[in-house]
């Protein structure tokens, strides 16, 4: 075969399969919409962490905003730490409030931060002091049977 | 009675010498090939000429086998899902599935059984027919001029064979999935771009291909270079080939998914 056909049918090869590399990354993958370049992180200390795990999104108004990096136990107050990244194009005050929500009925479930209204902005390695827990289906249950069993003990 | 448990240890004894002594070669023949690649980057039309071969050519059984894989994980992945009311999620089972483990894999496999098989046996024949021979009696080096180029055009290949499978199978995912049956074209990719991390499992993928690619092509070049030089020695060194690749695959498959995947 001649020498320039092979170089034409090798070149093509191998821009089709970085090509796909790319379709990979941009369209399959998240690297289009979540770049972290720049980021800092936040710790915050939760009751009840329920199904959260590290990797989870971070989320302000619906948008990923960060990462959940890491999850420990802490031996002192008996609750759970979590460190996350947030990307540095995001700030958030020093008052924000941070909640494990769920992403649908039985979905994924992700940190939630609503900004409160502080003039000082959360710097890397602060610590977000308010804080709800994950709702626990069970604890649901058994706090709506109680308090159906008290409206029938009221009755009687 | 002593005899024949004499005979049954010796020949125990035989098949353990002869299989360290072969892994033993087939590490030294590595190490060879490493060593004398200078030449396959210096004279690169070499590699290009080996990559046209072993890449080029596997193009159509790489994107054939790709499209239909991803169409059979859209429909049996809809069937499925569908039962928990939750088939906007086909995108991401179908993109996860390709980019971790069956595009790597598959393709590795089929590269096996498509370029690997050609390699031994162009090399058992060119042995039998006394070309190796008569290159070094000219003073070339074998291993640099022949072996090297289809090693690193192997391990160039794989990679961007895994990329093509993996791109084809979503689309095919995406044909049957959105076109075909009718799952939201919207939540489709953006549940897809959700649950894909471009680190954790494309680039882990790629870098399982180029695993895949070092082993299958390595293993080719050795059963080619060991092969007795006769017709019937090269025909049972490529259906080793085959074998011991896929079986080598799918191994490395498994222990390459352990530590990227668990974390062990």
């Amino acid at each position: 075969m001649e020498r320039t056909t092979l170089d034409l049918w090798v070149g093509l090869f191998v821009v089709a399969g970085l090509a796909a590399i790319l379709v990979l990354a941009m369209k399959v993958g998240n690297l289009s919409t979540f770049n972290m370049s720049e980021s800092y992180t936040l710790q915050a200390e939760f009751d009840n962490i329920g199904g959260l795990k590290a990797r989870s999104p971070v989320k302000s108004a619906g948008v990923v905003v960060g990462r959940v990096t890491a999850i420990t136990f802490d031996n002192k107050s008996f609750r759970a730490q979590v460190s996350m990244v947030i990307d540095k194009r995001y700030q958030f005050p020093k008052d924000t409030f941070a909640k494990i929500l769920t992403a649908g009925l039985l979905g994924e479930q992700y940190v939630g931060l609503d900004p409160g209204g502080d003039e000082q902005i959360l710097k890397s390695g602060d610590i977000v002091a308010k804080t709800q827990s994950a709702v626990v289906l069970e604890n649901l249950i058994s706090s709506f049977l109680y308090s159906k069993a008290a409206e029938g003990d009221a009755k009687k | 009675m002593l005899d024949r448990g004499l005979a049954a240890i010796r020949g125990t004894g035989h098949h353990v010498v002869n299989g360290v002594w072969r892994f033993g070669f087939a590490c030294r023949f590595f190490l060879a090939v490493l060593m004398h690649s200078g030449i396959s980057f210096r004279r690169f039309q070499l590699t290009i000429k080996e990559i046209y071969f072993s890449g080029v050519l596997s193009l159509i059984i790489i994107l054939v086998s790709g499209l239909f894989v991803g169409m059979v994980l859209g429909l049996q992945g809809y069937e499925t899902l569908q039962k928990y009311g939750s088939e906007a999620a086909l995108g991401s089972l179908v993109a996860l599935s390709l980019v971790r483990e069956l595009g790597p894999v598959l393709a590795a496999l089929l590269f096996a059984s498509r370029a690997g098989s050609a390699i031994t046996a162009e090399i058992g024949l060119m042995k039998a027919t006394e070309q190796i021979t008569a290159m070094e009696m000219m003073a070339v080096d074998p291993i640099a001029r022949v072996i090297a180029p289809r090693f690193w055009a192997g391990v160039i290949s794989m990679p961007l064979l895994a990329a093509m499978f993996s791109a084809i199978g979503v689309f095919g995912g995406y044909l049957v999935g959105v076109v075909m049956i009718g799952v939201d074209d919207g939540q489709f990719w953006s549940q897809m771009q959700s649950a894909v991390d471009f680190r954790l499992d494309v680039m882990n993928g790629v870098i399982k291909s180029c695993v895949f690619g070092v082993a299958v092509t390595a293993i080719a070049l050795f059963e080619g270079y060991d092969a007795p030089p006769t017709a019937e020695g090269v025909s049972h060194a490529t259906t080793r080939t085959v074998v011991t690749s896929s079986l080598a695959v799918l191994a490395l498959d498994f222990l390459l998914t352990a530590f990227m995947f668990r974390g062990i």
